[in-house]
């Protein structure tokens, strides 16, 4: 589903990313979890087709990218700490949007579909500026999943939301996990990437550092590679 | 072309539901028109013949200025939420999403040019619902707005945006404001068509340029 080779990003003359590979088979959910600054936000936005590497080759869904963006972004839904979402529309609205945006054919059965599983469509019609923050965060699950993408790109998700909010968002995380779709999510949280995903990699001074697959995953030993990875 | 009528549609629809609800953008922008507008009535305390030869110029310079608020805050409001990347991911032709913004602006213009100038009207005692000036200023309001989408999607990556898009816009859209503003004085002022049509002729042919060059450079300033 993803392969990225050999990935370089630098913001002027500062290396971010340099020399990332990453594979991700179709299925899999993968955690990428690393210190702030890694250069998780800026890899996903990479893979997202939505910031160009400097150097390095990458093919997501079967496209490569940048030649094949539109075809990628088609095949993608992207959720990050923003919702992307417009306030002053409602929720219903939000999606009948985001709909015409990527052509989704019956799209007012999708739209119910999917504020149904989000818990969300007895809010359908209230303004989106109205939910708290872990209802806009479904509502996002929502707009990123409404056109049915292979492969879903998780930015921090978790940024922000209240503990109860975050336990609905693990769970609708893990109904929209066991769909079949792909998912890449970044996170901070060791504890919550290794609960979740079925592969954590850890991003650390502008490389993929370590991987752990989920039978080998043990938190204390997660947690020690990741601060012998990440110190300084 | 028509799943690219679609987005241009649904983008315009989209601005102007939150609009109609939000009316940060509206409000603002009329009431800084009226305001220009009511400072100029006070300042330029003028015979009804000189009133007619400043009009075109008070005029121009009210859209120009309201017309810089709704720019800023139609492209601000996409990304304050992060909505620009949410339009930026979604798999359609960028120039659609040019085209659809920069129409949102030009309704949000024309509405406040459509409040303004029956107001002008009685305070200068002027006629403007003259057909021929009334299209010179739906051509200069699209060549403002064509050239001011572009820019404010520019600026609005910056942390200086509301001062930015100003300090770029009008030095830029120079070429679109001086011949409306000489075609919308020679209309009111009755003049022959020999007279206007230089300036509209101006002004249709730098509206042109500026879309096809926002058309073709849209994609590229919005890329990161």
């Amino acid at each position: 589903m993803i392969e990225a080779r050999k990935i370089v990003k630098r913001f002027g003359l500062k290396p971010v990313l340099r020399g990332v590979d990453f594979h991700v088979e179709r299925g899999e959910f993968v955690a990428l979890v690393g210190p702030n600054g890694a250069g998780k936000t800026t890899f996903l936005r990479i893979l997202a087709s939505l910031a160009r590497p400097n150097l390095g080759e990458l093919r997501v869904a079967g496209f490569v990218l940048p030649a094949q963006a539109a075809a990628v972004r088609r095949s993608i839904g992207v959720l990050s700490h923003q919702p992307l979402l417009y306030g002053d529309l409602t929720a219903e609205e939000n999606l009948r949007f985001y709909g015409k945006m990527y052509a989704v054919q019956d799209l007012e059965g999708r739209i119910g579909e999917t504020l149904h599983l989000v818990g969300l469509h007895r809010r359908r019609r209230d303004l989106v500026r109205s939910f708290s923050r872990g209802m806009q965060q479904r509502l996002a699950i929502a707009r990123a999943t409404l056109h049915e993408p292979a492969l879903l790109l998780f930015d921090e998700p978790h940024t922000g939301l209240d503990p109860d909010a975050a336990a609905m968002l693990d769970d609708l995380l893990r109904e929209v996990a066991q769909r079949g779709r792909t998912i890449v999510m970044t996170s901070h949280d060791l504890q919550r990437a290794s609960d979740l995903a079925t592969r954590v990699d850890i991003l650390s001074k502008g490389k993929i550092a370590a991987s752990f697959q989920r039978g080998d995953i043990d938190t204390q030993r997660l947690l020690e590679t990741y601060r012998s990875v990440t110190r300084e | 072309m028509r799943g690219y009528l679609r987005v241009i549609r649904a983008i315009v629809w989209k601005d102007l539901a939150a609009e109609l609800r939000s009316r940060e953008m509206m409000s603002a922008m009329l009431v800084f028109a009226l305001l220009v507008v009511l400072i100029f009535n006070f300042a330029l305390e003028l015979d009804v013949r000189t009133r007619e030869t400043v009009t075109a110029g008070v005029l121009w310079v009210t859209f120009a200025f309201a017309g810089t608020l709704g720019l800023n805050r139609s492209i601000a409001m996409e990304k304050d939420r992060g909505c620009l990347d949410g339009l930026l991911l979604a798999p359609i032709d960028r120039s659609a999403l040019y085209f659809g913004k920069a129409m949102s602006n030009l309704l949000f213009m024309l509405a406040v040019e459509a409040i303004i100038l029956p107001l002008y009207s009685v305070l200068y005692n002027v006629n403007l619902f003259v057909p021929g000036f009334l299209l010179v200023v739906l051509l200069g309001s699209w060549g403002y707005v064509a050239v001011g989408t572009l820019l404010a999607s520019m600026t609005v990556q910056t942390r200086t945006r509301d001062v930015l898009l100003p300090i770029l816009l009008f030095p830029v859209v120079l070429p679109v404001l001086v011949p409306a503003l000489k075609a919308s004085d020679a209309y009111l002022q009755g003049l022959e068509m020999s007279a206007i049509m230089p300036w509209l002729n101006l002004l249709i042919a730098y509206d042109v340029i500026f879309t096809a060059l926002a058309f073709m450079g849209f994609d590229y300033i919005v890329e990161e």
